[in-house]
């Protein structure tokens, strides 16, 4: 199956990423040759197999409910764009 | 002076134990050569003034008694990790003026055992990338060139190219990477020197700017197998800031390399065997193989029948990951910021211009195959056959001890080229993805030179949390291969 130009612009919406129209044409047709490429895996018979989403069994730790770090907002704010009295500027959200 | 940055990082310990040399002696001689290497791109940002006061800090330690594993050793770091006070850009126009407030954990750990920073090297923007072809900061060169064509530039690899041509080039006498996909093995290959990537949750993630959270692994370039071993030992361990983190005693693996293959298993994949795979790839592959046989390893033919399908799953998981992961740069909180009319418009063009081609395709397919109505097709079928891939492994491994493959499928190319088609660039990987998918700790070593002069690594892949018979099947290959080329237009500057 390939991206008709539609999806691409969708996608690109989803993913945040300005383009014009020259562009979503480029890039749909490089995303039409890796999907292309990727459509391969249709062969593989994989009906009784678990997703393995992370390679190693490692279980996930949990930590006592207790305030561990922290309180150093400046630190925390050094590379903002923009801020203002321990907080992140941003544009007008509510009109 | 220049002597000394022809050292192994063993052999310079023992100098400075000597007082032969002084870490600051040792670490001006590297910056000397990384000033008369600068038309190699190999680092986005030099920090010679805190190398050097590092450097003094160490001779001073070293005078009290207090000296570390690798005190006065000047590595270079790769740009993507976060570097307290010190720029931290992955190569990208999103982090170009990004400083972090943190340092990581692997830089943490090398730094407290003595380790001097000379500097961060160039990567592919985000890590994405075989080439350092997508660095917003330009191309990184190879200091190997043909000999038919000494005229042409050819790449040091990717994604950590900078760091391995940095250390080719001998500006540098380690350096770190980190290997999503073969990012480490693939430049250690193009440029001759010895890559290991560990298992998955061997060193801490934390503070490395993230691509694909479940691929991801920091990893060691050094010019020898037992400086791999003694960085390598410096950076990991467990660390409770990253969820991924193993809680493993670290084995003390520069002890551990002489033991030898002789009655050891040697698995070869005949899937390995590609389509297409140039001549010498094959004959130094076999070459290899007689080597470890002759040092008294076992051969044992092995079949990992899912492999053609590891590039494809790979094409999926990483950029899913890779798409969630990067969700993060919205210029509000760090990075570049691009006013727009609202808050949505702000976001899509600081995404437009912070993001280099590759970077934003590989966010567009992640996107897709995880967006509705896709992601059972895309993203958990590649996750299925992620395990189909993992299993084979486990089975090969029932057989033998280590696995040997060629590292990639040619010598380093020149810049420019397989940019045209996405696929041929990704098929540079279609030996290191695999073990990456599964998690297991792979190395590439340097084993001869191709017809035209350039540098080819082998890979050893080995079992997981088994770096040891990694580190000594790599031993082996290095002593019976005796690597002793070197980069031929070393401080000849580009025409």
């Amino acid at each position: 199956m390939s991206l008709d130009i539609d999806t691409v612009r969708k996608v690109a919406r989803l993913a945040r990423i300005g383009m014009n129209d020259e562009e979503l044409t480029l890039y749909q047709e490089k995303l039409n040759t890796i999907m292309g490429f990727v459509e391969q895996l249709g062969e593989v018979d994989t009906d009784h197999v678990a997703p393995l989403p992370s390679p190693v069994d490692i279980t996930l730790r949990l930590r006592d409910d207790e305030v561990s770090d922290g309180n150093y907002a400046s630190d925390v704010l050094a590379n903002a764009p923009e801020q203002a009295e321990s907080f992140y500027v941003v544009p007008k959200v509510v009109e | 002076m220049t002597e000394l940055t022809k050292l192994t990082i063993a052999e310079a310990l023992t100098g400075l134990e000597k007082k032969d040399f002084s870490a600051v002696e040792l670490t001006q001689a590297h910056i000397d050569m990384m000033e008369k290497a600068r038309h190699l791109n190999a680092f986005i940002t030099e920090t010679p003034d805190l190398a050097l006061t590092q450097a003094a800090a160490s001779d001073q330690r070293r005078a009290d008694g207090q000296a570390g594993a690798l005190d006065g050793i000047p590595l270079a770091i790769k740009d993507l990790f976060c570097t307290k006070g010190v720029r931290t850009t992955a190569s990208s126009h999103m982090l170009e003026n990004f400083t972090p407030t943190y340092e990581s954990t692997v830089t943490e750990k090398l730094f407290a055992d003595g380790a001097v920073m000379l500097g961060k090297t160039a990567l592919d923007e985000f890590a994405m990338g075989s080439s350092n072809t997508t660095s917003y900061f330009g191309n990184v060169i190879n200091p190997w060139r043909r000999d038919s064509d000494p005229a042409t530039d050819l790449v040091p690899g990717g994604s950590s190219g900078g760091s391995a041509a940095a250390l080719a080039a001998r500006l540098c006498m380690g350096s770190t990477g980190t290997d999503t996909g073969g990012s480490i093995r693939q430049p250690a290959s193009f440029c001759g020197v010895v890559g290991i990537k560990p298992t998955y949750g061997r060193c801490s993630r934390w503070g490395i700017v993230s691509f694909a959270s479940s691929l991801d692994q920091a990893g060691m370039f050094a010019r020898t197998i037992e400086d791999s071993a003694l960085l390598l030992k410096s950076a990991s361990g467990f660390d409770p800031k990253d969820s991924t983190s193993a809680q493993k005693d670290v084995p003390d693996w520069p002890t551990m390399l002489e033991s030898g293959v002789k009655g050891r298993k040697i698995g070869v994949p005949k899937e390995y065997n590609v389509d297409g795979m140039p001549a010498e790839i094959s004959k130094l592959w076999q070459r290899g193989i007689d080597w470890l046989k002759e040092a008294g390893a076992e051969i044992v033919d092995v079949s990992l029948p899912h492999t053609k399908y590891a590039l494809p799953t790979y094409y999926i998981i990483a950029p899913a990951e890779a798409s969630s992961n990067l969700a993060r740069y919205d210029g509000v909180r760090y990075g570049l910021r691009v006013e727009g009319e609202d808050l949505t418009d702000t976001y899509e063009k600081t995404r437009a211009a912070g993001f280099g081609e590759e970077v934003k395709r590989r966010i567009m397919i992640g996107t897709y195959v995880l967006s509705a109505g896709y992601y059972d097709a895309y993203y958990i079928k590649a996750q299925k056959i992620r395990r189909l891939i993992l299993q084979d492994f486990e089975k090969a491994f029932e057989q033998c001890d280590a696995l040997l493959t060629p590292t990639a499928p040619s010598s380093a190319f020149a810049i420019g080229e397989n940019e045209d088609d996405p696929i041929k660039m990704y098929l540079n990987d279609v030996f290191t993805v695999p073990a990456s998918l599964a998690g297991l700790p792979g190395l590439s070593v340097p084993a001869g030179l191709s017809e035209n002069g350039l540098p080819l690594g082998l890979q050893v892949i080995g079992k997981a949390w088994d770096e040891q018979t990694v580190l000594q099947v790599g031993r082996a290959i290095e002593q019976a291969a005796s690597f002793t080329a070197m980069p031929q237009l070393n401080m000849q500057k580009a025409a």
